[in-house]
């Protein structure tokens, strides 16, 4: 046999083996609700993106609480810094914990062969918010611990100095407001994050805020999000029109996101849109570096609808039980008791989301306000992601907003109307071709 | 690969079945036919020693490899447990999006860093494999950068960089006050970001190169000295020709690194402001956008890419044996 057909014939072997590398499918189980805490049992491995909480001990806390009701269950924490990117590919396997938190990138229809489900909405609705958003065919696939709303993060110190008590109504007032800022104190008036990327794809989420529309998501998946009026254009408008005005920093590209915190505390930098969940961050970067941690505030996007604010609260990663697990009551008893009972939400100055919980202090001055609070409707939501990815606009990846502040700041060719043309032009043509598919 | 005792499979047949090899084709001396047994253990002895390593290259190089060029004939999204069969779908889609290949131009910026990189490390070896002070010191100062993680690399010099950092200080002392954003352009960033790349793999180049001048026999150096020839001389006679094989592996090596740049890039910048390559740009498309089908392609069409580049370079400059002697 002639010595060079060896490695032809293992690579054609190896083709051959290579096609049959994913999983089988398992379709539809429950994760039934647990009514006798003794009864439940086995160790469960819980999967979530907090190494902080893993790390200073924190989750193993709420375990040691967890165990004080089911009592033979135990828990084991899997922190992964890189979560989405990790967890995507254990999705392959079997082997992906018994609770995790849904990975942004598996399709809403697949939940069912992913995750086993938490019970119909019909039922779950009446307890808890957020059940629209991990809902496929009636059942309820995820459970977020805590409800978020995005926001401006910033120094009330530096606002008052600046002579700026009221919030913005509007983004020119906003931009005027950062310009009063940048003269009358040494502040950076305003923080892009650039470097650390997901601070910029968090202004995605003024979806709803602008229009105060329930419909939001709807409207991206029907329409052009970059249309005069629309709730993107108007905030990634603010955004362009932030660094183009030289309010922002200095260098965007060689910015650190810890380095961020005690700087926003410490009146060295003004403002940050980001989401509640920020705060205790910030107020506990300014305990450490000695500042009063009651000047972290927040504030919601700078638009009105007829003369009130409008916060939009959804959820953080949503909690599953995954469909192979050996201890699906265990995992089950673990995301009620998370959810309701753990005090996690309390902890994280979220929004609870149980229904008739009430809002966490952080958010009274929203109350003072009467501002609106809008659960955004998901029905869309798969139909989104599609058009994101087909368009490679990239709605949750921070590429197209550097680009803007590139654009911003000069480094980049082009006006903001030819970018977010462009942009919408992607949009709708991605909007077409899954339309007729 | 290039066996010249090799006629050809036919003609070597003929010539075993006619008598007993005088020099067989393995090139092993001829004792007297060892006993049928000895004979099937010589021959199967030395696949037993490459058991171990051809496993771990066939599951770790060659079955990702099949996997990956499989996948590109997928619309497989990275997760979903089904995938559709697309033919040339993904090909097709990538050879009709010009904008795809533009992000190449980048490459040039990292194609002449290592050009200068080359001649650099060439100096600094020609240099060293003299006899200097501290030669081993400064062998030790120059490889070091090759031993340090990329990641931790590209956050070192994030901090170089950055708006008052250890670059803006440096400057400084010398009096020069720039107040230049390094990563804020993409002519910047770019050249930047290159120049980080020539830091970190010169020491490689380096090595390759004093490997491969010290290899040349000393006595020809002396000789070259009693004809009166200087530095200049030996190198340009000695040493030049003396490494001209390494010298074109390095050559490849640049070519298909600076198609394939990632670490620096990705870390450093996540490919903002004009500095996305094209390996940059596939990773996205499969861990962002979730076209792992369309990825693959483009990881395929890479490779190439580079193949071709590494083919069109071998057909320019042959790899003729040197013989110094």
């Amino acid at each position: 046999m002639n010595r060079r057909t060896i490695p032809a014939l293992l690579t054609a072997g190896l083709l051959l083996s290579a096609c049959t590398g994913t999983a089988g499918t398992s379709k539809g189980a429950d994760a039934k609700a647990v009514d006798d805490p003794s009864k439940v049992s086995g160790t469960i491995k819980v999967l979530t993106q907090r190494t902080d909480l893993v790390q200073d001990g924190t989750m193993k806390k709420y375990a040691d609480d967890f165990r004080k009701t089911y009592p033979k269950v135990k828990v084991e924490f899997e922190g992964l810094t890189n979560y989405e990117a990790d967890v995507k590919i254990r999705m392959n396997t079997e082997n992906y914990g018994d609770v995790l938190l849904i990975p942004g990138v598996i399709k809403k229809s697949d939940y069912p062969k992913f995750f086993a489900s938490l019970g119909t909405q019909a039922e779950r609705a009446k307890k808890y918010r957020f059940t629209g958003f991990t809902m496929v065919g009636g059942k309820v696939y995820g459970q977020s611990p805590i409800g978020v709303t995005p926001g401006f993060v910033y120094n009330k110190r530096v606002w008052r100095e600046a002579g700026i008590t009221d919030w913005p109504t509007t983004p020119a007032e906003f931009i005027t407001a950062l310009k009063a800022i940048k003269a009358k104190t040494d502040a950076d008036p305003y923080y892009t994050n650039f470097a650390a990327q997901w601070p910029l794809t968090s202004w995605t989420y003024v979806n709803g805020s602008v229009g105060c529309d329930t419909g939001a998501t709807t409207k991206l998946v029907e329409g052009d999000p970059w249309a005069k009026g629309a709730d993107l254009r108007v905030g990634d408008t603010l955004l362009y029109d932030i660094v183009h005005e030289g309010l922002a920093e200095k260098d965007p590209t060689t910015t650190n996101w810890e380095a961020s915190k005690p700087r926003l505390a410490k009146g060295q930098i003004a403002t940050q849109w980001l989401g509640t969940w920020a705060v205790i961050q910030f107020r506990d970067a300014a305990k450490k570096a000695g500042v009063d941690p009651a000047d972290i505030g927040f504030m919601p996007f700078p638009a009105q609808v007829g003369g009130k604010f409008c916060a939009v609260v959804g959820p953080d990663y949503n909690q599953a039980v995954n469909v192979h697990s050996e201890h699906k009551a265990a995992a089950r008893a673990w995301i009620d008791w998370f959810t309701d009972k753990s005090g996690y939400g309390e902890d994280n100055l979220a929004i609870s989301p149980l229904k008739d919980a009430p809002l966490p202090a952080v958010l009274q001055p929203y109350t003072d306000a009467g501002v609106k609070f809008i659960e955004v409707d998901d029905t869309a939501g798969a139909q989104l992601k599609l058009i994101d990815s087909e368009s490679e606009v990239g709605l949750y990846g921070p590429d197209y907003r550097q680009d803007l502040v590139d654009l911003a700041r000069g480094a980049r060719k082009g006006s903001l109307d030819g970018f977010l043309g462009d942009l919408g032009k992607r949009w709708t043509d991605a909007q077409r071709s899954v339309g007729t598919r | 690969m290039t066996d010249t005792t090799e006629a050809g499979p036919t003609g070597r047949s003929a010539a075993r079945r006619k008598e007993p090899p005088p020099a067989p084709a393995t090139g092993t001396p001829g004792p007297p036919p060892a006993p049928r047994g000895t004979r099937l253990w010589r021959g199967v002895t030395p696949w037993l020693f490459l058991i171990a390593p051809l496993a771990l290259l066939l599951t770790f190089t060659y079955a990702p490899i099949a996997n990956m060029v499989a996948y590109s004939f997928t619309d497989w999204d990275g997760v979903s447990p089904e995938l559709h069969y697309t033919g040339a779908g993904n090909y097709t889609e990538l050879l009709t999006r010009p904008e795809l290949f533009e992000v190449f131009f980048v490459s040039g910026y990292y194609l002449a860093a290592s050009a200068l990189q080359i001649v650099a490390a060439l100096y600094f070896a020609t240099i060293l494999s003299f006899n200097v002070r501290f030669r081993n010191f400064f062998k030790g100062v120059l490889f070091f950068p090759y031993l340090i993680n990329g990641v931790a690399i590209g956050f070192v010099f994030l901090y170089f960089f950055q708006d008052g950092g250890t670059l803006d200080s440096v400057l400084s002392l010398f009096g020069v006050h720039t107040d230049h954003a390094w990563l804020g352009t993409p002519t910047s960033a770019n050249i930047s970001l290159a120049g980080v790349s020539v830091w970190r793999y010169m020491g490689l180049n380096f090595v390759l190169f004093l490997g491969a001048i010290q290899s040349v026999p000393g006595e020809l150096y002396e000789a070259a000295e009693l004809d009166g020839a200087n530095r200049w001389h030996q190198f340009r006679y000695i040493i030049a020709p003396g490494i001209k094989p390494v010298l074109s592996l390095s050559v490849i090596l640049s070519i298909s690194g600076s198609l394939s740049v990632f670490e620096i890039p990705y870390i450093m910048t996540g490919g903002a402001t004009g500095t996305e390559t094209f390996v940059i740009q596939t990773v996205k498309l499969a861990f962002q956008f979730n076209k792992t089908g369309l990825a693959s392609a483009a990881a395929v069409v890479l490779l190439l890419i580079v193949l071709a580049a590494t083919w069109v370079q071998r057909r320019l400059v042959p790899d003729d044996r040197v013989d110094l002697v």
